[in-house]
């Protein structure tokens, strides 16, 4: 285990949150993909703090702003869903071809 | 021992993210994609940050749980019953995907990557402690406040009535009888109807 090895992995996941992220026509598909991609991100960060920055917390600190991200993505993607939902009976992307109220 | 860990956590987050996008149920892509979540979250614990790999198990369980919810409450297809693909410019997100990839990964092997690591004696979590309501704290105060803001957000975006109009309209109150009229207002026929019926 080393940092380029947990480097190629947290590589890998953002790959494919990405192909998720512009693939997906579901917007809850979609924001699985937008996931997938922060937790690439936080395991590059822990990364980095473990082998590189030698125990410094702010490491820790910045993947609990990732999380706190996370969270922020998370609630305010399935506001819009459910908005989005109310207004056009529509869960997908193909669905809003415009963005009027 | 701690390297056979790390590839068989790495090898299943990235295997279950990838299933998370080929399965063809709702229910069981978010369930993959905890099984993701908890697989970096044990190879954050093998990384010495035994603080961020549990909380990230434990909010990714809990917010999986809510994503698994949504899934059966909205989505067409949240059993599997029937195949299920619906990804549109397929080929130029697998393009993007593997590019993103491919670059990050000759970034992450080209670069000369600095080499201290945590040592054996320090007391990260404790570390963490000081360091979240010392230096930081108005860092993690800022957080605390952006959630606030979210919830707010969050409640305002999904409630019944939009920006404009009553926060009541559309809302049907029950009847005064069992069965009888709505009690108050009729709410306004003529707003917020869906444009679009069916999800295509």
């Amino acid at each position: 285990m080393t940092l380029a090895t947990v480097l190629i992995v947290a590589a890998a996941l953002i790959g494919i949150g990405l192909y998720g992220a512009l693939s997906q026509q579901s917007f809850v598909m979609l924001m699985m993909g937008l996931e997938l991609m922060l937790n690439g991100a936080i395991l590059g960060v822990m990364g980095f703090w473990a082998f590189a920055l030698g125990g410094a917390p702010e490491g820790q600190l910045l993947a609990i702003i990732v999380m706190a991200v996370m969270a922020v993505e998370m609630a305010v993607g399935f506001a819009l869903v459910v908005a989005v939902y109310r207004k056009r009976q529509a869960d997908m992307t193909e669905s809003l071809t415009t963005m009027r109220h | 021992m701690i390297d056979a860990l790390f590839l068989t956590l790495s090898a299943l987050a990235i295997w279950s993210g990838w299933r998370v996008f080929r399965v063809d149920s709702m229910v069981r892509a978010s369930f993959l994609l905890m099984v993701s979540f908890i697989a970096v979250g044990l190879i954050a614990v093998l990384l010495a940050a035994p603080y961020i790999g549990i909380a990230t198990i434990f909010m990714m369980a809990v917010e999986m749980m809510v994503m698994a919810l949504f899934m059966v409450m909205f989505m067409m297809n949240p059993a599997g019953l029937n195949p299920m693909v619906m990804v549109h410019q397929h080929r130029f997100a697998v393009v993007a995907g593997i590019v993103a990839f491919a670059g990050l990964t000759a970034a992450a092997l080209l670069s000369d990557l600095p080499s201290r690591p945590v040592p054996e004696s320090a007391e990260v979590v404790r570390a963490l402690g000081h360091e979240l309501l010392g230096p930081s704290m108005l860092i993690f105060e800022t957080a605390g406040v952006t959630l606030l803001a979210t919830m707010i957000g969050a409640v305002v975006l999904s409630a019944r009535s939009g920006r404009y109009g009553d926060s009541d309209a559309g809302s049907v109150p029950p009847g005064l009888t069992p069965g009888g009229e709505p009690a108050g207002r009729k709410p306004d026929d003529g707003r917020g109807r869906p444009h679009h019926h069916g999800g295509q």
